[in-house]
């Protein structure tokens, strides 16, 4: 069972950084463990709960279902990459408002699933919203206060 | 700073500065940035990574356990089972949901002669890297003898089932305990006035059976916990747990140290919802670390948090009861047998003393069992045994309203409790908004709407909730700029740092802003009991506000040394500003808050305020749930179309916390009726043990959910608060078959109800 470390360079949040993987390790034990990163959480690590959202060169992936040895030359955006500085996105300031979380393990998960959608789709329907979080679980809020806010990030009045 | 979402207070809120407004909690942005810390973040240095190894059978004797081969392996520096504890006391211990046998408690955490269910923790390994702790449990032999396993609580209840504990008996009504060994724990009865002269008044009689699935919190955070032994025999615990506490009185006794020895650190907690009362992994990090010298972090995976962490009790209930055609209810016989798992502690007890609660009705009599079977222990969740009990009841009053022929709402209120009423288990009410919820379900849009389409019904529900106050400890000091520093003991599960800061701030008259909350560790703040019971905003609040008024005397009595007066003569008043007598040239005397705050070290110097609260004065909580859903006849899936949640709050804090509180109790309600469920095989085998297979709700799966918050206040708080957490995860799974009933006509007798149910009961029924 002897294990090989591979040397991994990406840009992490705009940053080139190189980093020694274990071959076993995703790119979501890379982040937490190698690299000091723990904005993404484990919650199931099979990619049904989607905790460990990160955007890997433009698209949303569960960081628990991609090897870090893949991430060579990859450009990946965790939540701590979504605010500059002490400036908030909208959307970031809109779960506050909204009071879309509640205890905030799934919350680095929807944000980054939610800056996505926006991204693609700067307006969308409710309906639009949901089905592009469905994989994103959340056990607190019921998505109310959640969908609400991506509502209030897309400039849509909310009630 | 980002500024708080400007709402308009509620009438009742009216009347106070802080309260009832919606200001951004103190612990947001860390939580949107990825910042906060929660317990599997933690990395310390030396740091060792753990695993647990479970076992693979329902029910077995442990012949022997081979660790040679584990702690050969490169990188492997401990491995440990029961054997390496010390040998547990045979003593009760409060867990936090009640007490528990310490043998018991160890047993669970790792198992000693036998293992009770699948996934069952035998042995645990620390490893320079989790994978390496992996391949380790691969290289731990174990000899079972397997058992036959005892899976349906009512074969567990049958003279001659195999026992799980041959020393258990069954505690009977009388306080004796049976000769024979049992699967049953305990029975317990609530009675009150004759069951027979009351089902001999009704009208009509419904007896109905009821059966419900083992169901999970479902916490998106699986559990963890880091140690740190040192070698002056102190010990330090992190851990993202519901009470830091509960794990620092069940560590201690476990490995035979003083609760002084042990400091338990909260981390941020990624849900809970009951389940993150008991420990688990503390103790095994704890012995892990003592072998090794060095820090141990243990995380479980989601396949072991679904397979050994406490889901809520399966049940076998039957409900008996009767009615006069004027809709009076005249007579209730409860029957429940609920699942402990692979120990003692369902939570009948709670469950049979809900199943009523809503109705004042002369007869009733109500018997609880609690019954071993193997699979997990239960923990607590939600309103722990409240959603099954008064899913059976409520389901036979709603028929009952139908076969009347009366408006469900309308039964409801003809037969409401209210203030003076009594409880079979001797509750007195006290100021109540049972009446008030029905009222506003009744006046809400929704009930007012008409629904119509084919396969689409329309159904309601009630619950009770008893909420529960106790101990909670804080303290605060005034700091030169008038800002104030808040110490609590309580783990922040979804907004408490913010709600009892709020109760702080509005007994000082300043900005919610100003306070600074902080959940510290269990060396730096006063006994606090666990986050759970809808007791952390009633208890922590009342805390915050002795802890104010502490303050607010002593800022009196240094107002009165700067003005050479006496302390009877100033007076510190609700809009923050500190008045004494006129001085010599008969000028008023004043200080703002945050004038004297700055003149404090100069004055004789700061001030911290503290409190120490026991309150048994909780404020019980009522709700009423309106559903309508669509069912589609070909697969039996079931949609939620529009909800709507009524619950007195007593006065809600933070509304918006409120709101998020009844809508998340909504979901996982949602949950529990639809889809959540444990399908064991045979032998005991969890075959669901994933959250692909163990189906939570999810975004797509459920509509906005339109609250409506009541505010009937509890004279039991300064503030009249009432808990709000668990109370809205009962009424949806009687409202949901309800409404199932009034669609397509059929009466659900089991949770979940599931595609495959609806289609038993639907399709399959026809052939």
């Amino acid at each position: 069972m002897a294990t090989e470390h591979i040397v991994v360079n990406c840009t992490i949040n705009g940053e080139s950084q190189t980093f020694l993987a274990n071959e076993r390790d995703s790119l979501l034990e890379a982040l937490r463990d190698r690299i000091g990163l723990t904005g993404a959480k484990e919650g199931c690590n099979n990619g049904n709960c989607g905790a460990c959202c990160v955007n890997m060169d433009g698209r949303i992936v569960n960081s628990c279902l991609v090897m870090a040895a893949e991430c060579e030359g990859a450009e990946i955006r965790t939540v701590e990459g979504l605010a500059m500085g002490d400036q908030l996105t909208p959307l970031q300031n809109a779960f506050l408002e909204q009071a879309a979380l509640q205890c905030g393990i799934c919350t680095p998960g929807f944000l980054v699933a939610a800056e996505s959608l926006l991204e693609q789709n700067p307006d969308p329907s409710e309906h639009e919203i949901r089905y592009w979080l469905a994989g994103n679980l959340c056990r607190c809020t019921g998505y109310d206060k959640i969908i609400k806010a991506v509502q209030q990030a897309a400039g849509q009045s909310v009630v | 700073m980002v500024t708080a979402q400007s709402q308009p207070q509620s009438k009742e809120t009216e009347q106070y500065n802080v309260i009832g407004t919606r200001p951004i909690r103190h612990d947001g942005v860390d939580k949107v940035t990825g910042a906060a810390q929660y317990g599997a973040d933690l990395s310390l240095p030396g740091m060792l990574a753990g695993r647990v190894l479970r076992s693979p059978h329902a029910h077995a004797r442990i012949v022997s356990i081979d660790t040679s081969k584990a702690e050969a392996l490169d990188g492997v520096k401990a491995v440990i089972t029961n054997a390496d504890f010390p040998r547990a006391a045979d003593a009760e211990i409060d867990t936090g949901e009640g007490t528990a046998n310490l043998r018991w408690v160890l047993d669970n955490v790792i198992a000693s002669d036998k293992v009770l269910y699948k996934g069952h923790a035998v042995a645990a390994v620390a490893a320079t890297d989790h994978h390496i702790a992996e391949d380790a449990l691969e290289l731990i032999e174990v000899k079972y003898d397997v058992l036959t396993p005892v899976l349906d609580v009512r074969d567990a209840m049958v003279d001659g089932s195999p026992l799980l504990h041959d020393s258990l008996h069954t505690k009977e009504l009388d306080g004796s305990t049976s000769d024979s060994a049992s699967n049953t724990a305990s029975h317990l009865q609530f009675t009150k006035g004759d069951t027979e002269d009351g089902f001999a008044e009704a009208d009509v009689v419904i007896e109905r059976e009821f059966e419900t699935s083992m169901a999970h919190q479902g916490y998106i955070e699986p559990h963890n916990g880091t140690a740190y032994w040192r070698a002056d025999g102190t010990l330090d615990i992190w851990t993202s747990t519901q009470g830091a506490f509960v794990v620092r009185d069940s560590v201690a006794p476990l490995l035979q140290l003083s609760p002084s020895q042990v400091k338990v650190t909260p981390m941020e907690i990624g849900g809970g919802f009951g389940g993150k009362i008991p420990v688990y992994l503390e103790p095994l990090a704890a012995l892990l670390s003592q072998k090794t010298g060095r820090p141990v972090k243990l995380t479980m995976n989601r396949e072991e948090v679904l397979l050994a962490t406490g889901p809520t009790s399966g049940t076998y209930m039957r409900v008996r009861m009767g009615a006069k055609n004027d809709g009076t209810i005249t007579a209730a016989d409860v029957h429940l047998a609920f699942e402990a798992g692979a120990y003692p502690g369902s939570p009948v007890g709670a469950g049979a003393m809900c199943s009523l609660a809503p109705y004042d009705i002369a007869n009733q009599k109500i018997d609880g069992y609690d019954v071993v079977v193997n699979k997990p222990k239960t923990a607590a969740y939600r309103a722990p045994g409240a959603p099954q009990a008064e899913f059976a009841t409520e389901s036979v009053l709603n028929e009952l309203a139908e076969q009347i022929g009366q408006d469900p709402l309308e039964m409801r209120l003809k037969n409401a409790s209210v203030e003076g009423n009594t409880t079979a288990a001797g509750m007195p009410f006290g100021v109540i908004g049972n009446v008030e919820c029905m009222t506003a379900a009744q006046e809400s849009p929704h009930w007012q709407s008409e629904l119509e389409g084919p396969n689409r019904g329309r159904g309601v529900a009630q619950g009770f909730w008893f909420n529960i106050g106790f101990e909670s400890s804080a303290y605060a000091q005034v700091n030169g700029d008038g800002t104030v520093p808040l110490v609590l003991g309580s783990t922040d599960i979804g907004g408490t740092r913010a709600s009892i800061a709020m109760q702080l701030a509005e007994t000082l008259g300043i900005s919610s802003d100003d306070v600074h909350p902080h959940v510290v560790d269990t060396n730096s703040v006063g006994y606090t009991q666990v986050t759970g019971g809808s007791r952390t905003t009633f208890a922590g609040g009342w805390a915050a506000y002795e802890c104010a008024m502490d303050i607010r005397k002593q800022m009196e009595q240094r107002a009165a040394q700067v003005w050479e007066c006496e302390a009877d003569d100033v007076t510190y008043g609700d809009d923050a500003i500190i008045r004494g007598p006129a001085d010599e040239d008969g000028n008023d005397r004043q200080f703002t808050f945050k004038e004297l705050a700055g003149q404090l070290a100069t004055s004789g110097g700061h001030i911290v305020g503290r409190a120490d609260v026991n309150k048994t004065s909780s404020g019980p909580a009522f709700a009423t749930h309106i559903v309508d859903v669509e069912v589609d006849p070909d697969t039996g899936k079931v949609d939620i179309l529009r909800y709507t949640a009524v619950q007195d709050a007593g006065t809600a804090i933070h509304p918006a916390y409120v709101e998020g509180q009844m809508q998340g109790g909504v979901a996982q309600g949602v949950g529990m009726a639809l889809n959540e469920e444990y399908f064991y095989d045979d032998s005991g085998d969890l075959k669901n043990a994933s959250l692909l297979d163990y189906r939570m709700p999810t975004a797509l799966d459920l509509p906005m959910i339109e609250p409506i918050i009541v505010e009937v206040p509890n004279p039991g708080h300064p503030y009249g608060v009432r808990g709000v957490g668990e109370v809205p995860i009962i009424p949806p799974a009687p409202a949901v078959r309800a409404a199932i009933a009034n669609a397509i006509g059929v009466h659900m007798t089991e949770l979940p109800m599931s595609p495959r149910a609806i289609l038993d009961a639907t399709v399959l029924d026809e052939d």
